[in-house]
């Protein structure tokens, strides 16, 4: 007997999702992680990492509870999506180990040869054999050393990954700046639904918190320099909010047509509902003044999945902590939902988990999902000091008990990165 | 057989050592087979490199506030992403750049090359090297910088002065980002997930910081420049990169009549693929795309536009592929253009099929560049296949023809 296929309002396939898994510096795993986030703990601290002279910033939400030693960032970044995406292959229980049936759309951040490589290869080279790069380059010629060498390329960590779980084709590494998880989700539910693959799997993963990665940030005044109290300084939506925690961290889903995953019994865990997405042209870090990239972003976001405003009943916000980012994401809230929004709780899991850059948008997702699972919504911790310009329900400081279906999860980045995504509950 | 969902190629960016635009390129490859600028051996050896030849930036970023935000290789990709949408009648299209789509293919990390080599002279004398280090970081690096180095930011600077402004994804990971590039918005204008795209990307060969990248792997030919199949006859062989940014406007064919733009030509299919890279995989992939794409082969065998970059062990086994299938009759002439053009990384595979929409659309071929035996005077195709193998990873393969 032929089964009627499942397609949403606009006749595409539906996106399930059968397993997710994270790393933050809450900890390893889904329940680790929620159990901490919805008691409205904080994984930021002081970095030991490296030393921190000189700089401005001295916290990070770094994953030193489970690797403490400094590795290189893509090796580290390596080790948390393949953490997070076991979790997510082994809740799905598809395929089989290193046999995944599908494809690999992964958020990665980018990569360089680091400052202790570089220190290497400098030391005992030639004066005379020309400036500090030719000195390099005559040194790494005779090293032959493959394992650094492809450790700095850009697609390495996606097809180790991609190796490792056994995906299938060419694997996708996204760039997309602090939108990349977001717009790696989106990556595999296109290719779903356009029927490309039955299965993807999604990964942001992001370990680069690193000496030059810190002082970048700072450059751009992009930093909380609350150093003193590390727990408290990422603040969402205070009015003497700061600056954003840079943090570490993974997020992985496995997507499957709908109907692929009912039909192989799979539990769903939730549906990726609509997906957008809007290039902002102002400027390279600030957004357009009136707000128009990010309002169309979050519009075609619920157009694309054939809802209204009076559908969505939480949103996890991109919540930053950056006086820009919130005011201009609140002000955008409100020009789509209108006064409606004040009753809209809205969180911001970067107030305890910092923000995790590459990984944020597949780490938040993951954590929507858990909230529509779970009816508790994850607080905004650190809201002292309510920004009056901002007057939302960010369900300050303690997590709400309240059944939730529809989620909006949002992901802006530097170069006018916009991108929504709509997680909901599985169809009735 | 047209379908209105069909993938046309209705803008071409171009520019690389050989020149600025279509004709500069079609000049050197069909028409002289030879390099109209000499390669660059002197400023990067031990290794040769193909520099980009002088462009005018402020005719296509006009505004110098904008040049000065940008590293070389965001320039490149801007100006040449300009050039694509003026090729295809969009520039200054308000509406349609608002909702066209952009896949950019990225490396990225352009690096101050003099700071590092102070840092590291100081770190050497440096009583406390740990916060000197820390100290100079602080103190020495431009702040914008970053945004320069940032991958995502070339497609960020393309929608700031070109106002492109529908979906922006950047795509990392040598070739094969160029290859994945192509192929999903090639795929999504197929299934109807968007009409109007503008896919491509930008390598700046003559920075330091990159060949040492590359110098770790062994990739690198040294020495003077030789067709890219003879150095794959050499012990290891070895590529020679070039600049080159390559951009394409990709537009379903109902999007391109509805606006009476006519186009170079078809893309009909395009397939990417990874091996491990043991002996016989890359041929392996190549040979499954190849029969996948056969099906939809004319009478004539379809001329072979190669990627191949001098490497020996890829190198000798794609020749091998070519060979073997030269002799079954199933395809017509081989031309590896990176012989001319070297290596531009991510943009490699975007300019693969902008110089097969090229010769499509000019009912032409390229030259032979190559003494070796393998490319040999040919007859014009009807179809061409464009190929991409990374250097390290990733097989793609594109079939281009007419649109018409």
């Amino acid at each position: 007997m032929a089964m009627a296929k499942t397609r949403d309002h606009l006749g595409r396939p539906v996106v399930a999702v059968t397993g997710m898994g994270v790393v933050s510096s809450l900890g390893q795993g889904i329940d680790d992680n929620w159990a901490a986030l919805t008691a409205g703990k904080s994984g930021i601290h002081r970095i030991t990492r490296f030393p921190t002279l000189h700089m401005r910033t001295t916290i990070a939400g770094t994953v030193d509870f489970l690797f403490p030693d400094e590795v290189r960032s893509p090796v580290l970044s390596e080790r948390l999506a393949h953490l997070a995406a076991a979790e997510a292959v082994e809740q799905s229980g598809i395929g089989a180990p290193g046999d995944f049936p599908g494809m690999l759309f992964m958020a990665v951040p980018p990569v360089e040869i680091e400052w202790p490589a570089r220190r290497d290869f400098f030391a005992g080279t030639d004066p005379e054999a020309g400036d500090a790069y030719d000195r390099m380059i005559q040194r790494v010629l005779s090293l032959n050393d493959p394992d650094t060498y492809e450790f700095a390329l850009y697609g390495c960590v996606a097809d180790r990954t991609a190796d490792h779980f056994g995906t299938r084709g060419a694997p996708i590494s996204l760039s997309t700046a602090c939108a990349s998880g977001a717009s790696a989700i989106q990556l595999g539910v296109e290719a779903i639904r356009r029927g490309d693959t039955e299965a993807a799997l999604v990964v942001g993963t992001d370990g680069s918190v690193r000496i030059e990665g810190l002082v970048r940030f700072s450059l751009l005044s992009a930093l909380s320099t609350s150093n003193d109290d590390p727990e408290r300084a990422s603040r969402p939506f205070s009015k003497d909010r700061d600056g954003f925690v840079m943090a570490e961290g993974a997020g992985a889903l496995v997507l499957e047509d709908y109907d692929a995953a009912r039909a192989r019994g799979a539990k769903i865990l939730g549906v990726v509902r609509g997906i957008a997405e809007k290039a902002d042209d102002f400027h390279r870090t600030r957004s357009k003044p009136d707000g128009s990239p990010v309002i169309a972003a979050i519009q075609q976001a619920l157009d694309d999945g054939g809802v209204s405003t009076a559908d969505v009943d939480y949103i996890n916000a991109h919540g930053t902590g950056t006086p820009e980012n919130d005011k201009m994401e609140a002000m955008s809230l409100e020009a789509v939902f209108g006064d409606a929004l004040k009753g809209i709780p809205i969180s911001s899991n970067k107030s305890m988990i910092g923000h995790t850059l590459t990984a944020a948008g597949a780490i938040e997702a993951v954590f929507s999902l858990k909230t529509i699972a779970e009816g508790l919504i994850p607080p905004t911790i650190n809201y002292q000091n309510p920004d009056p310009a901002i007057p939302l329900d960010v369900v300050p400081n303690v997590a709400r008990s309240q059944p939730v279906s529809m989620v909006l999860s949002n992901s802006f980045g530097f170069g006018g990165q916009n991108a929504c995504l709509l997680i909901a509950a599985e169809p009735a | 057989m047209s379908a209105p969902n069909d993938v046309l190629v209705t803008g071409i960016g171009l520019v690389s050592s050989l020149g600025e635009g279509l004709d500069a390129h079609w000049q050197a490859m069909a028409e002289t087979g030879a390099r109209p600028h000499p390669a660059e051996t002197d400023k990067f050896k031990p290794f040769p490199v193909f520099p980009m030849v002088p462009l005018e930036l402020e005719k296509q970023i006009p505004r110098r506030a904008d040049i000065r935000q940008m590293e070389t290789w965001q320039r490149l990709g801007t100006y040449t992403a300009g050039l694509a949408l003026d090729d295809a009648g969009l520039t200054g299209d308000a509406e349609r750049l608002a909702r066209m789509d952009m896949v950019v293919a990225a490396g990225g990390g352009e690096r101050d090359l003099d700071v590092d080599g102070q840092i590291l002279a100081g770190l050497e004398t440096a009583a406390e090297p740990a916060s000197f280090l820390n100290e100079h970081l602080a103190n020495d690096l431009r702040p914008t910088l970053f945004l320069a180095q940032l991958s995502n930011l070339l497609a960020g600077n393309i929608s700031i002065v070109h106002k492109v402004t529908g979906s922006s994804r950047t795509f990392m990971g040598e070739e094969i980002a160029g290859i994945s590039a192509v192929e999903v918005a090639a795929r999504r204008i197929s299934a109807g997930q968007g009409d109007l795209f503008l896919v491509g990307a930008a390598y700046n060969a003559e920075r330091k910081d990159m060949l040492l990248s590359l110098a770790m792997g062994r990739t690198l030919w040294q020495g003077e420049p030789a067709s890219v199949w003879e150095r794959g006859t050499t012990a290891e062989g070895g590529m020679i990169t070039g600049s080159a940014g390559a951009f394409l406007v990709l537009e379903s064919r109902a999007h391109a009549e509805a606006r009476g733009k006519s186009a170079y030509a078809k893309l009909s299919a395009v397939l990417s693929g990874r091996s491990r890279r043991g002996p016989g995989d890359a041929s392996a992939v190549a040979r499954k795309q190849f029969d996948q794409l056969s099906a939809r082969f004319g009478a004539k065998a379809p001329g072979v536009l190669s990627g191949a970059n001098g490497i020996a062990a890829a190198t000798a086994e794609e020749r091998g592929l070519w060979e073997q299938l030269a002799t079954e009759g199933k395809i017509g002439g081989v031309r590896a253009t990176q012989t001319l053009i070297g290596n531009p990384i991510e943009a490699a595979f975007p300019v693969q099929v902008a110089l097969a929409a090229l010769a499509i659309a000019r009912h032409g071929f390229y030259l032979p560049t190559d003494g070796s035996g393998i490319e040999q005077p040919a007859e014009t195709p009807a179809q061409i296949l464009a190929t991409s193998w990374g250097f390290w990873r990733g097989e793609g393969m594109a079939l281009v023809e007419a649109a018409d």
